[in-house]
């Protein structure tokens, strides 16, 4: 038998359907005050304009226009099939490996559209990182291997090698686990470690962008933990976007949040705005019927 | 710990095994229908063992059905008669199976000396003493054609196999199709269109890389689909994986999927040389055969293992006959042995230590 006193000093943890709003937007606001402000970026970050994503005939995503400045952490909320992923998944265009796929509209990176004619896919991606939501590191190759994995995919050359992975694992929040197991198997970590390794992996080629899809849903709440920190350190020095299920790890870490909808047609974007005012108070009485969890 | 703790002692118990007297009255069934299935033969016209069997599994499924039925009414008679047709399905084919092998192992022993192994037959006829003349030449030959089947069919079928899969290119699913219907080709007919194409007219003579040619238009269709399987079972993360890390899609292919297929792609190269070992339809018309040892691979006739045992049965003579099945045996070692290689290349490496 729980004790009912200890339950309800811990809403958020116990309770995650029938949040108060206000103690989401409590986190919001005191992560928005720990970070200080969050406009004096570095980078250009990413800017999306009116992107259009069908399958085949099916429209998934209308008219989305987001702008991801670098140095911000931006959370993709909303039900499941609104959207979210086809979204970021344009973003570095894996949208297009998808037989049938198109889209309409602009991406700009440093000012260029990555869509533009001639332009070469796999720099774009070298830049425009992406963790996956299930940990796929790649089984061939030792942990080692796995983080420098994209400078061998993508043939780049680099001064220290071994300086650079220790680098990313210590970003990734990994190198105390792994320092002394460099040479086994990527899938002989835990799920946590491995998505930790996937994100090390991911910054071992630099990217301005990181774009995470559900990363920690298959996650114990330990590892998500330590992920959500190094979401935090990895916003220092690029845009981080991060599709997430869960409100809780969207107020906690993120500091811009976009809610996006379906409502039976194509997903749209409904409200985007800082963290503390979606969950505090947000203007679209949609936004506020989802983050309060009357729906969805 | 107290004394009273210790006399509690738990046994592990596995209440879901059947009881003793479950047990008794499946062996009571079990005699029954073996006394029945004698009876039946004693008093009417069956005989031998075929009809031994074919009668004991007739007279168990019934008798089961029966047992079933009064004790757990239709549904556990269904339930029983299922699985009865499902063991009547495995004896039937393992019967043979055991019989083959069993029959193999008995007479190809006959003819195996040590000689049989170092020597060849171009000193001796396959009618001659069994202490003369070996498969040196036919093993050598063999190999020597199964390697180069295996040079020229693994890289073409799994290059096939990667378009369909990772290119997904243009007409894959007519190509899916021609090499399904390609590993349906009668092997004479692999055989009989490098004749043709190849030998006759030509003034080229037999030799062991045509038909090397010929096996490798069989092997191809078996290397390319059980590619295509393994590379289908890699997951499609892995491939986003090394693309969203800026890798080009050749890249990604040669040093992540190919990697984590590996073992898959060597079973299906393995799977493919067991598949044409025992060939001899279409060496018949390429190599010509022959008795004594011929280590050039693109000139003169050479003798192969399938081949030897073809001579050896049409040469007809008790000493001929008892070399062939040694070279039945000696060719179901060899592709046992490769079966065996390939299960044990193919399972699944223990990630966790």
């Amino acid at each position: 038998m729980i004790d009912k006193s200890v339950r309800e000093e811990r809403p958020v943890m116990s309770e995650p359907q029938k949040i108060q709003p206000s103690s989401l937007a409590d986190v919001a606001a005191s992560k928005f005050e720990k970070q200080g402000n969050v406009s004096a970026a570095v980078g250009s970050g990413l800017d999306a304009r009116n992107i259009y994503a069908w399958f085949g005939k099916y429209l998934a995503v209308s008219d989305m226009s987001i702008y991801f400045a670098a140095g911000t952490v931006t959370a993709l909320i909303g039900p499941s099939g609104c959207g979210k992923s086809t979204f970021i998944r344009t973003l570095n265009r894996m949208h297009e490996f998808i037989p049938g796929a198109a889209m309409s509209g602009e991406v700009f990176l440093h000012g260029k559209d990555i869509y533009a004619a001639g332009t070469d896919v796999t720099k774009i991606r070298l830049k425009i990182g992406m963790v996956f939501q299930k940990p796929n590191p790649f089984p061939s190759m030792s942990i080692g291997e796995n983080v420098l994995a994209g400078i061998k995919l993508a043939q780049l050359k680099v001064p220290n090698k071994n300086e650079l992975m220790q680098e990313c694992l210590e970003r990734a929040g990994l190198w105390s686990e792994v320092k002394d197991r460099l040479n086994q198997p990527g899938g002989s970590l835990s799920g946590g470690q491995q998505q930790r390794l996937c994100i090390a992996r991911s910054l071992a080629v630099n990217p301005d962008v990181l774009l995470m899809d559900e990363p920690c849903s298959a996650l114990d709440p330990g590892s998500t933990l330590k992920i959500e920190e190094t979401i935090g350190e990895l916003a220092k020095t690029m845009a981080v976007i991060i599709v997430t299920h869960n409100m809780q790890q969207a107020a906690r870490v993120s500091d811009y949040t976009a809610f996006l909808l379906s409502e039976g047609g194509p997903g749209q974007l409904i409200e985007f705005a800082p963290t503390r005012e979606i969950f505090g108070r947000p203007k679209d009485i949609r936004t506020e019927n989802y983050v309060t969890g009357r729906f969805g | 710990m107290t004394p009273e703790l210790q006399e509690i002692e738990v046994k592990p118990k596995q209440p879901w095994k059947p009881t003793q007297r479950e047990i008794n009255v499946n062996i009571a069934v079990f005699i029954f229908n073996t006394l029945l299935t004698l009876a039946v033969i004693q008093f009417t016209g069956f005989s031998g063992k075929l009809a031994f069997v074919v009668l004991f599994i007739l007279i168990s499924l019934t008798s089961n059905f029966l047992v079933a039925f009064f004790k757990g009414g239709t549904v556990l008679a269904k339930n029983t008669l299922a699985t009865g047709f499902a063991l009547t399905g495995i004896s039937l084919l393992i019967m043979p199976v055991i019989s083959i092998l069993g029959t193999v192992f008995a007479k190809g022993t006959e003819a195996m000396y040590i000689g049989f192994f170092t020597d060849d037959m171009s000193q001796d006829s396959f009618a001659s003493d069994l202490d003369v003349g070996g498969i040196k030449h036919a093993v050598l030959g063999s190999l020597i054609m199964v390697t180069i089947a295996l040079l020229l069919s693994v890289p073409i079928g799994i290059l096939t196999a990667l378009y369909l899969t990772e290119l997904k290119g243009r007409g894959s699913t007519l190509i899916r199709f021609l090499v399904q219907a390609m590993s349906g080709i009668p092997s004479i007919v692999a055989g009989l269109f490098i004749y043709s194409a190849l030998i006759t007219g030509t003034g080229r003579g037999f030799s062991a890389f045509m038909g090397a040619l010929a096996l490798t238009i069989l092997m191809i269709p078996t290397v390319a689909r059980t590619s295509e399987e393994v590379l289908k079972l890699i997951p499609s993360d892995l491939r986003e994986a090394g693309l969203a890390l800026g890798a080009t899609q050749w890249r990604t292919v040669a040093m992540v999927v190919i990697p984590a297929a590996k073992s898959g792609l060597i079973t299906a190269a393995i799977l493919g040389v067991a598949r044409i070992a025992g060939e001899t339809a279409p060496l018949l018309f390429t190599t010509g055969g022959a008795d004594a040892l011929n280590l050039n691979p693109v000139d003169g006739n050479i003798g192969s293992v399938p081949f030897y045992v073809w001579k050896a049965l049409i040469d007809g003579s008790p000493n001929a006959i008892a070399r062939a099945w040694a070279g039945i045996f000696l060719l179901m070692i060899i592709v046992l042995c490769l079966f065996i290689a390939a299960r044990k290349i193919g399972s699944p490496k223990k990630v966790r230590s």
